[in-house]
């Protein structure tokens, strides 16, 4: 496989992963016009990663679809970040997730835009419009949670305790990364974090919550390696296309 | 004298709805009217936020990338038809959250079909095709009903049901033309909505206790059995189309009436779902129940920074 197709399934499966765990949501919502937000998060996460998963199934070219890159790879060959399979948990979890997201995928796709691979670039530039709408939409939802409520504040800070040791793999690089970047493709990714430690910075000021006190991080997702939860969420996602194989739908 | 004035607000509003114009908000009318008009809207309002549930069930499971975001886009808008009927409610005076109360505590209705269980993937081309199918028809006619906020609802409405219907018949097409399994998937799906599917227009017009009135005062503008009458005969020939079978023995073109014959409808199946214990009363009713009560410290917390804030601003 080669370091761009690692690549590009890195970007998709995260919002693959996450567009999968916000659909369990859809009709389930907090209010009906929350319902209807997140779901659209959920349609834009699923849109980017069919639009990266044709342009890795086209640089395959190995008569895979976008479908069965999507679909049908084993457990461990699926690379999204840990944070993303974790579970929806309250809403205040649901929310947290994605701004911690949101606020790494903000910066990413402004830098991915400048990528010399034109597809790449095409498609970060439509993402970035729709994760602008998303950070604003869930920053603005942790900022009230965490000034509402004495509950609202407690559950957010609660999450975010929880969430913070997940953060640190938005940021993970390796060998592929740095191919990536020398051809002038991809990003590197520690020059994101001072964009990225300023607006989580301003948000957490602006909703009264602080940063958790400790260090220590977790990861694996980008190599395969994963938490529990992956193998149940692709048993659901992949459920038609292993009961029904080489199908039409 | 203040009965006279009655007979005589009574007798303009009738005379405004005989001559076709719109009862907006603020415009006097009858209390029955405005009694009925909101349980119709909110009953209809909890229609579509309940039936997100049995297509939800599978929009983690769909079977390819188009299909999910599809089938997402749909349950999507149909919470959008639950927020712009809850809105025309609101205009009666009558708030959202009583009426998410007597929808928990099971004082208000909502469409019998969603007590059913979505099972296979053709499920969802069958609730696409034949529930949104059989709900156009009855929102075709409501675009014109005699409410305006109402009846403008609809109109936004209706554009995107009949983009529903067609979506859930495609499916259905594809799965048509598929394998063994994948048609046999189709026909049991078939099998297990049309019934439910004609229940959807109501008791049949001899049966019907609401009929009268709601007609005169021109919310409805065609009686339950007209509609499922359109709505098979709208649906049979698109069945045939793509080889469904319709699970019906009596059902057959009749030259002289210009219309199918069908056989006769199980009401007590659908009296005992509609008094609850149909396959899936209790999921739905306990999986709007969670929401809310899940959704109640978030509600509460936006409520309490609206609040700062405005006392910030104020400062
Ligand atoms: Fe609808
Ligand atoms: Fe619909």
């Amino acid at each position: 496989m080669s370091a761009l197709n690692t690549y590009i399934l890195r970007i998709a499966d995260d919002s693959l992963i996450l567009g999968q765990r916000l659909s369990e949501l859809c009709g389930h919502g907090p209010a009906i016009e929350e319902d209807i937000a997140l779901t659209n998060v959920a349609l834009d996460l699923i849109g980017q990663a069919t639009s990266l998963y044709e342009y890795a199934a086209e640089i395959q070219n190995g008569g895979k679809t976008s479908d069965d890159l999507a679909f049908l790879r084993l457990e461990h060959q699926y690379l999204n970040t840990l944070l993303v399979e974790q579970p929806n948990g309250d809403f205040g979890m649901t929310i947290v997730r994605q701004w911690l997201f949101d606020t790494f995928r903000l910066p990413f796709y402004e830098a991915l835009q400048q990528s010399k691979d034109a597809q790449i670039a095409g498609i970060a530039e439509k993402a970035l419009k729709e994760t602008r709408y998303h950070w604003r939409h869930s920053s603005e939802w942790v900022i009230r949670l965490g000034d509402g409520t004495e509950e609202s504040h407690y559950r957010v800070q609660e999450a975010l305790n929880f969430l913070y040791k997940y953060v640190d793999e938005l940021f993970y690089m390796d060998d592929i990364d740095k191919e990536m970047i020398e051809k002038g493709i991809g990003v590197d990714l520690e020059s994101l974090r001072p964009a990225f430690n300023e607006r989580l910075k301003h948000v957490l000021e602006a909703s009264t919550l602080s940063m958790p006190a400790y260090e220590w991080k977790l990861k694996g997702g980008r190599v395969g390696r994963h938490t529990e939860h992956l193998g149940h969420i692709l048993t659901e996602l992949q459920y038609m296309q292993r009961a029904y194989p080489n199908l039409q739908w | 004298m203040k009965e006279v004035n009655l007979t005589e607000l009574e007798a303009a509003f009738q005379a405004k709805i005989d001559s076709e114009v719109r009862i907006e908000p603020k415009d006097w009318m009858p209390e029955r009217y405005r009694k009925t008009l909101i349980r119709q809207i909110s009953q209809h309002a909890h229609s579509e936020i309940v039936g997100m549930l049995p297509e939800g069930n599978w929009i983690t499971r769909a079977p390819n990338l188009r299909r999910k975001q599809v089938l997402l886009a749909k349950v999507q808008d149909e919470g959008g038809h639950g927020q712009y009927l809850y809105s025309a409610m609101e205009t009666l005076g009558h708030s959202r959250q009583q009426s998410m109360d007597d929808l928990i505590s099971g004082k208000a209705k909502y469409s019998s079909i969603f007590n059913y269980p979505t099972l296979t993937w053709a499920d969802i081309g069958a609730v696409g095709w034949l529930v949104d199918g059989a709900a156009i028809m009855n929102q075709v006619a409501l675009c014109r009903t005699s409410y305006g906020p109402y009846a403008r609802a609809m109109v936004r409405i209706c554009k995107e049901e009949s983009f529903h219907q067609r979506q859930g018949f495609e499916i259905m097409c594809v799965l048509m033309k598929g394998s063994e399994e994948q048609r046999a998937m189709a026909q049991d799906a078939m099998n297990r909505f049309w019934w439910p599917a004609l229940m959807m227009f109501g008791p049949s017009d001899a049966d019907s206790t609401n009929s009268e009135e709601s007609l005169k005062w021109r919310i409805k503008r065609h009686t339950n059995d007209e509609l499922r009458q359109s709505f098979i005969d709208a649906t049979v020939p698109q069945a045939e189309l793509i080889g469904l079978t319709i699970p019906d023995k009596d059902l057959k073109w009749n030259e002289a009436r210009g219309h199918y014959d069908y056989g006769q409808i199980d009401w007590n199946e659908f009296k005992q779902v509609v008094s609850g214990h149909g396959p899936c009363n209790t999921e739905r009713i306990a999986a709007r129940k969670k929401a809310e009560e899940d959704g109640k410290w978030v509600r509460e917390a936006a409520m309490a920074y609206a609040e700062k804030k405005k006392a910030r601003k104020a400062s």
